[in-house]
């Protein structure tokens, strides 16, 4: 019998799966990779977010009130940090001449848990003195620093975004793809409830469902709570377009196919339809993941996010309301700062993405 | 007993208008349509766009289900069945598609690809035996065991139709429907695919429904030809007897609008006039009155049985055997 | 008279190392009135080669680095735009496979036709000279028509309006790049009497792109065979249907079931169509040749006149 033999030179190159087709057209694209790398930082910092902050995030230094930024100088090849002093009663405060401390690597300073469980108390950099605090960007009303808490606050925003699209997605591409698999009432249902979710603002939305919740919760809870509130609304959306993807993608004649062979219903969903919108959803999850962060933020200008002492960007940021703070303390806003540059990051990288996954084979 | 034995088989779909008005159309893909294949045979099914090919092979397979008939599988009713059952029964029968390029999970390799079938029904008990069989497949339709890893978009078009049919093979099918398989191939791997499903059935005696458009292929590949139109069969003879004698209007028609290499050549072309029609609103009477060159009253009226015309030839004409050598009809006059 | 001269075209898509050769030295006439068929499988470069003619391919990716296709005279490598907007229409129209993709679907159709008269003629951008058109390429009812959607016409029809289309500036070229393809066995045999009729009736050339050999021994006056952006064979219609002389054209002749054959077993080409950038050594065709020889790899044959009027690129075209 015949057999084919394909020209041997044409199958000389290694073969790259369809994935690393796409991490290869997204390295091509600088900005995105800026925006990865951005974020990759972003994420291992708020991992190592009691490593790095040099204070604890409900330490409070009584003395220090407001205070400005203290930065390390240079001096004689050394970085140190002056000695501060309040000289009249209203958080003026001025740095006292030559009398400055080095700043050490891995000093001993508050205890902490690392990830939440390994106990420690090195942190990356400080004096190792009370009296000379290295406050990178100051600190707030309760003499807390403003770093160390904008760290540990980082944790929780960007968790919440992360964890937020993962159940919200999870949910919309596996309702989607039943919805448009079967079609017929189940599709009309399921899609009518979709939009019934939509159309409701979310600002009512998420009242409605924290009211729903007791007022009274542990840190732990609300941050569940939260999490909860902002997949239920950003499912429906992913629902919608996963299962105008799925309605196109089951004439396809290898999702025939795999039917004719007798695969189940729920395999062909699984194996053959979802991954192929994997493309769309990795673009749309990354564009996503900003309106969960701000989602936080807006959670907790009504009061009902994440509670004092606990520091999240959200609270932060709304305990900087005051337009005297404004004025007088600008440093208070640098969770917003962060905010900015961490949406910018995942715009950049979702759209790196998106172009990578245009043209595919 | 034959393999395949259909009968009096109907898919009708629904018209919609609107979410919640009653359906009052149907579009009759197919439309009584009744055959039998006996094993180890290839029946070509001929027919241009709307006339059901496509749908009546689909039906067969049940990935579109049947409104009414049968179709008796070993003597079994696979319309009727579900679930399970159903699912168990899949092995006797596969089907091969027309598109290289869609036809295969971009995101899976071939050997997941022609693995699953292996996995759904179990056919394996171990990894290297899956591996072993899966290899066994792949040079069987004639590609190399490396070629397990790679991702489809990485062959050509012929090479992904011959995984198609390792995947099809992989159950040891009794029927295989081959929906056009060799429509979007180059013309010079048109032949090596047509050679290898020939060599595939004289090795396993496996029986095909070929489905085509390309009167020549069918002819080649087939022991019996059936022509369709409009959702009905309007012959059914050998391949040779259909082409040489053709009994219908429309096939003679469709025989001699086939450009032919042969330069010195002669022949008449009869040109039909009008386009194919939808099946939503058929022509009363014969389905093809409204381009048939022959058409009499009784044809606008009367539909014309499935009646035997000379041995083993059946055809759906009151006119049956009228040899059409009209000159051309110009293609302006009187189009549906 | 010659209308089209191409000689010794070469392009590529890329630039320098990333080059890949899509069209590879390909030459070849044709004159007033005639029709010539190019004849090939994917890949081989005759559609790139066609819309070249009006330089209809993106310019990067797509890089001219010889040759020249000389359009009554004048290069078109060379023109300007606006010399080339003129040409466009003008001189030479284009009929594409897919009529379904190369329609508008949001414009109807009678605007369509209207918008290619308004670009080259004008004053006769009017509905009675598209419904003379529409009657010309034979679409019953045209008053009527000229209101349809795209989406409202069948394939046959809308493969005749893009016909109307291209005709509306009566050019002196028609390039039709496998019209029928897309279409069903019965509606391609209205198209290809229509193209034949409009061809006697309005002296106009045809180049006609197809894989059929049939619809060649049909519609062809001249034939050209391509294989890997070369042609390999260059002859009158007839004579090459009657007897082809290069072993790619004898073996795709055998390769493809007629209609009374007798084969048991089609004698089927082995090997795949060499991909754009895969093209091997010396004549392309070799890896895949009943009858290469050793030395067929080292060097790449010229295209020869071997009879009157007959080109073959294989210096052993005399094997049976």
């Amino acid at each position: 019998m015949e057999t084919a033999t394909p020209n041997p030179t044409a199958e000389a190159e290694a073969p790259l799966s369809p994935w690393q087709l796409f991490w290869r057209r997204l390295k091509q694209r600088r900005i995105a990779m800026v925006g990865g790398v951005i974020l990759v930082v972003l994420y291992l910092v708020a991992l190592f977010a009691g490593f790095v902050a040099p204070y604890s995030y409900d330490r409070q230094d009584r003395d220090r009130f407001f205070h400005p930024p203290t930065w390390p100088r240079l001096s004689s090849f050394q970085l140190v940090v002056p000695r501060y002093e309040q000289l009249s009663g209203d958080f003026n405060y001025h740095a006292v001449p030559d009398d400055t401390r080095p700043v050490r690597f891995f000093v001993r300073g508050d205890p902490y848990k690392l990830f939440g469980l390994v106990p420690a108390t090195i942190h990356l950099f400080g004096t190792g003195d009370e009296h000379y605090p290295v406050y990178l960007l100051g600190t707030d009303q309760f003499g807390r620093d403003e770093f160390s808490r904008l760290l540990y606050g980082s944790q929780i925003s960007l968790s919440i975004g992360i964890i937020g699209i993962l159940l919200s997605f999870t949910l919309g591409m596996i309702v989607g793809g039943v919805s448009g698999y079967f079609s017929g009432w189940t599709d009309t249902v399921i899609m009518r409830l979709c939009e019934l979710i939509m159309s409701i603002p979310a600002l009512y939305l998420i009242i409605s469902l924290r009211a729903t919740f007791p007022p009274s919760m542990s840190s732990a809870q609300v941050y569940a709570m939260i999490i909860i509130i902002l997949s239920f609304i950003g499912w429906a959306s992913m629902a919608r377009v996963i299962r105008g993807m799925t309605l196109s993608l089951r004439e396809q004649q290898f999702v025939l196919a795999a039917r004719a062979l007798g695969q189940t219903h729920l395999k062909v969903i699984v194996r053959h339809i979802l991954p192929n919108t994997f493309s769309y959803v990795i673009v749309a999850a990354t564009l996503s993941v900003p309106y969960y962060i701000l989602g936080e933020v807006v959670l907790s200008f009504l009061g009902v996010g994440i509670q004092e002492p606990n520091a999240s960007w959200g609270n932060m940021l709304t305990a900087a309301q005051n337009t005297e703070y404004l004025r007088n303390y600008p440093w208070l806003l640098a969770p917003g700062a962060a905010i900015f540059i961490t949406v910018l990051a995942f715009n950049f990288l979702g759209d790196g993405l998106r172009d990578a996954a245009d043209t595919k084979a | 007993m034959s393999l395949l034995e259909v009968k009096n088989l109907k898919v009708y779909f629904p018209v919609k208008h609107g979410m919640f008005s009653r359906t009052r159309e149907f579009v009759k893909a197919v439309d009584d349509v009744s055959f039998a294949i006996e094993p180890g045979e290839t029946l070509g099914l001929v027919g241009e766009s709307g006339c059901g090919k496509t749908t009546l092979g689909r039906a067969i397979v049940r990935l579109v289900e049947p409104t009414a008939g049968s179709v008796l599988l070993d003597g079994e009713d696979v319309a009727q069945m579900s679930g399970s059952v159903l699912r168990a029964r899949r092995r006797k029968f596969q089907m091969i598609f027309q598109d290289p390029y869609g036809s295969l999970n971009p995101r899976m390799t071939v050997e997941q690809i022609v693995g699953e079938a292996l996995d759904i029904h179990k056919l394996t008990d171990s990894k290297a035996a899956r591996q072993k069989r899966i290899i066994e497949l792949l040079k069987a339709v004639g590609l190399d065991a490396i070629y397990a890893q790679r991702y489809p978009h990485e062959f050509s078009g012929g090479q992904r139709q011959r995984i198609g049919i390792a995947r099809a093979l992989a159950v040891e099918p009794e029927l295989i429907i081959c929906d056009e398989p060799v429509s979007a191939l180059d013309v010079s791997v048109q032949a090596q695919i047509i050679n290898l499903l020939r060599d595939l059935q004289q090795e396993r005696g496996i029986a095909y429904l070929f489905i085509a458009h390309d009167l020549a292929v069918v002819e080649h590949i087939s022991r019996r030809v059936m022509v369709m139109y409009l959702g009905k069969v309007v012959e059914t003879a050998d391949a040779k007897t259909i082409i040489r004698e053709p009994q219908h209007p429309y096939t003679q028609a469709l025989i001699s609008a086939i450009p032919e290499v042969d330069p010195e050549s002669k022949r008449q072309r009869i040109i039909l006039p009008g386009d194919v029609p939808s099946p939503i609103h058929p022509p009363g009477g014969c389905p093809f009155h409204p381009r048939c060159p022959i058409a009499e009253e009784r044809c606008r009226t009367e539909v014309p049985a499935f009646r035997e015309v000379a041995r083993k030839h059946f055809a759906a004409c009151h006119l049956a055997g009228t040899k059409i050598a009209s000159p051309r009809n110009p293609a302006r006059s009187d189009a549906v | 008279m010659v209308l089209l001269e191409i000689k010794n075209l070469k392009m590529d898509f890329g630039k320098n190392a990333d080059a890949l050769r899509a069209v590879d030295g390909v030459s070849f006439n044709i004159g007033a009135g005639e029709t010539v068929c190019l004849v090939g499988e994917s890949g081989c470069g005759k559609t790139v080669t066609a819309l070249s003619i009006a330089r209809l391919v993106p310019a990067p990716p797509a890089n001219y680095v010889g040759g020249e296709i000389l359009l009554n005279g004048r290069d078109v490598l060379k023109m300007s735009g606006s010399e080339l907007r003129s040409i466009r229409g003008g001189v030479v129209s284009y009929v594409f496979q897919d009529p379904g993709a190369s329609l508008n679907p949001v414009f109807r159709i009678g605007n369509q036709i209207k918008e290619s008269l308004k670009l080259h003629k004008p004053e006769k951008a009017t509905n009675e000279e598209v419904i003379r058109l529409l009657k010309l390429v034979g679409i019953p009812a045209p008053e009527s028509r000229i209101k349809n959607y795209p989406f409202e016409m069948s394939g046959g029809m809308q493969q005749r309006v893009m016909i109307a289309m291209a005709l509306a500036s009566e050019p002196k070229l028609l390039v039709a790049d496998e019209p029928t393809t897309a279409l069903d066995v019965t509606i391609q045999a209205q198209i290809l009497e229509l193209l034949s009729e409009l061809k006697q009736r309005l002296g106009m050339a045809i180049l006609l792109i197809t894989h059929n050999l049939g619809i060649v021994g049909d519609m062809a006056d001249r034939v050209a065979v391509m294989y890997a952006g070369q042609i390999v064979e260059l002859s009158p219609a007839k004579e090459l249907l009657r007897r082809p002389l290069h072993p790619y054209t004898k073996a795709l002749m055998a390769s493809v079931p007629k209609l009374h054959g007798t084969a048991d077993r089609l004698s089927a080409i082995p090997g795949n169509v060499p991909r754009i950038g895969n093209f091997p050594p010396g004549c392309r065709f070799a890896p895949r040749c009943p009858i290469a020889k050793p030395e067929c790899s080292d060097k790449l044959p010229d295209l020869v006149e071997v009879e009157a009027g007959r080109f073959v690129r294989c210096p052993f075209w005399k094997s049976p």
